[in-house]
């Protein structure tokens, strides 16, 4: 019977384990090795440099530029969009007119504008970028010509403007997350048991009161949760600077350390000092998931 | 820090709404404050749910209209519907083809991603062995790190194999990647599964394949149907792997990338209107099929970040 059973667990794990060795585990253990190297990934010739590359990192303007940009869409992106995912997902949970027989109500239509909001989501982001590289184009592009019908004067170069672009490109990764966080957190708000609210509402505490005492603290594991989804994807971004911007866009403006990486590995021929971009990438990874789970950890609320 | 909410157990709703008479006196104030709240909350979601829809419908109108509409009025509703944009898009510009071709590797690697990932963690959740603790911290590490840093040396990788822009290759690529999260949420399933079916089938005489196959996996089907529409919609939807995995010849390209090299090409030529159709026929499908299943399409798109 042991014996059986140990021969089954190996034959149940040993394809996962190789598939995911051989793909995932060696190339990752591969690019830190590389990033000691001049490797130029053309030829198959190199050699170790130590932390050559890590110096010419410290040294590198692009790369603090883009670490620069990075760090902004970090502390930017996930506050406005779980900012807007919670205020959305709680008027269509509980900012309702109250009826007969249930302390709080989402709106009318609240199914409607989930199944709405979530359209982002199911589409691939080569769509979304795409969509709105033409939609951002400033002569035929939907933007300027809604600034047209309604008759503003002011016609902005949006992804051609150093100034906005960087913007533009947050407002697309806003615009396509927005939806998964609103159900996300409707979810969670649909398991806090109404007496809650119906005895806060008692007590005459007001909406904001019962937001900010019942939901936020009782929703808060979801919401660090969305939080370390959103930072990742923040430190991404590279599908919306490849696809919309077609490359670092103006004056270097939406420079990113994905692109940033992907150029000097694919185009350039330095893979040893692009796996060093991306060791870099990844400690800043590890290190604002660390920061989020400690400076969110509270104590547990079970209901 | 606990909520200091003053919960009074005393007043509870009876199954009857007992306690209407217990909220008359607040609900009147309370209630001239909802009405307000509740014009603004409609006003405030209806604006986000146009800045949603907008684009979309922006984009389904031009990809009807003729190039010099879309120019010259990018708002106006087409003033005949122009379909011949749909039939060059969809054979001359080899749309058809990526279709097929993101069908294939798909249903390959979404296959290839539920068997792999139901059997390890299968094992991982029921069974004790030295090591357990470290595979499956193996796999679930995968979710954190930043895919792009393993790429440069995964196309040499891939390269060295002869797997490079081969269909196979992608599968493999893509299962890898998916398993993280696959087994980080089935092992969670199969954990919170009843052990005594299992252990009948054994002592019945079932060997542990056999109870896997015809008993647990029955068992898991709701776990699997989500995970599974994950899986499906993130390999559906995969832009930067097969753009760094994938570039050898034009036709075999998947969806995405297709889309956005129909882009490109399309834009030179000028053909607005036959690249609107490329990204609306690429777009409606999913949107079709996300409506019909939205509710399993949502609750398996947020199952992992729901505890």
């Amino acid at each position: 019977m042991q014996h059986g059973k140990y021969r089954f667990i190996a034959g149940f794990l040993l394809i996962p384990l190789a598939v995911y060795g051989v793909f995932v585990i060696s190339p990752f253990v591969q690019a830190i090795y590389y990033s000691f190297t001049n490797w130029s990934g053309l030829s198959s010739k190199f050699e170790v440099t130590g932390l050559r590359n890590y110096r010419r990192l410290w040294n590198d303007e692009l790369f603090w530029k883009a670490l620069g940009h990075n760090l902004l869409l970090l502390v930017l992106l996930p506050l406005v969009t779980l900012g807007l995912g919670l205020f959305f997902a709680s008027m269509l949970n509980v900012g309702g007119r109250r009826r007969r027989n249930a302390p709080v109500a989402g709106v009318r239509g609240s199914s409607v504008y989930k199944i709405v909001y979530f359209f982002p989501q199911v589409l691939s982001i080569a769509i979304v970028a795409l969509l709105f590289k033409f939609a951002y184009n400033p002569n035929s592009g939907a933007l300027n010509s809604f600034l047209d019908a309604v008759g503003l004067p002011w016609r902005p170069e949006w992804l051609g403007d150093p100034d906005l672009a960087l913007w533009c490109v947050m407002a697309v990764m806003v615009w396509s997350n927005v939806g998964f966080y609103v159900v996300l957190f409707s979810a969670g708000m649909s398991a806090i048991p109404k007496d809650f609210y119906e005895a806060a509402l008692l007590d005459g505490a007001s909406r904001f009161q019962t937001f900010f005492r019942i939901t936020l603290p009782l929703l808060w594991d979801t919401v660090q949760t969305g939080w370390v989804y959103m930072g990742i994807m923040a430190l991404d971004g590279f599908a919306v600077v490849q696809i919309m911007m077609d490359g670092p866009g103006p004056d270097y403006s939406t420079e990113l350390l994905t692109y940033y990486l992907y150029t000097k590995a694919f185009n350039d021929g330095q893979a040893g000092y692009a796996t060093a971009l991306g060791v870099a990438l990844l400690i800043v990874t590890l290190l604002f998931a660390g920061v989020v789970m400690k400076l969110g950890r509270r104590e547990r609320l079970e209901f | 820090m606990p909520p200091r909410v003053p919960v009074r157990t005393s007043v509870r709703t009876a199954p009857g709404g007992g306690t209407v008479t217990a909220q008359a006196e607040p609900s009147d104030r309370r209630g001239t404050e909802g009405g307000v709240l509740n014009v603004f909350s409609h006003g405030i979601l209806l604006i986000w749910g146009l800045m949603v829809t907008l684009p979309l419908l922006w984009a389904v109108m031009s990809a009807f209209k003729t190039d010099k509409e879309i120019f010259t009025s990018p708002w106006a509703l087409p003033k005949a519907l122009h379909v011949d944009a749909w039939g060059r898009a969809w054979s001359e510009a080899h749309m058809s083809q990526y279709f097929l071709n993101s069908l294939v590797v798909v249903a390959g690697s979404l296959a290839g991603t539920m068997l792999l990932g139901s059997m390890a963690a299968y094992v991982l959740a029921r069974f004790d062995f030295p090591g357990n603790r470290f595979v499956y911290f193996l796999f679930v590490g995968g979710m954190s790190f930043p895919i792009i840093l393993a790429l440069v040396p995964l196309f040499f990788v891939m390269k060295n194999m002869q797997l490079l822009n081969t269909y196979h290759g992608l599968i493999l690529v893509y299962i890898a990647y998916s398993l993280p999260f696959t087994v980080f949420f089935l092992t969670g399933f199969f954990r919170t599964l009843p052990t005594s079916v299992a252990e009948a089938a054994l002592i019945d005489g079932a060997s542990h394949t056999r109870t896997f196959f015809q008993v647990m996996l029955p068992m898991a089907k709701p776990g699997l149907i989500s995970v599974g529409i994950f899986n499906f919609l993130g390999q559906w939807n995969q832009y930067l792997l097969p753009a760094v995995l994938n570039i050898g010849d034009e036709n075999k390209k998947l969806l995405p990338q297709g889309l956005v090299a129909l882009a490109a090409s399309q834009r030179y030529k000028g053909d607005w209107s036959g690249l609107f159709a490329g990204l609306v026929m690429a777009m409606l499908p999913v949107l079709a099929a996300y409506i019909v299943f939205q509710r399993q399409v949502q609750a398996g798109l947020t199952a992992g970040a729901l505890k």
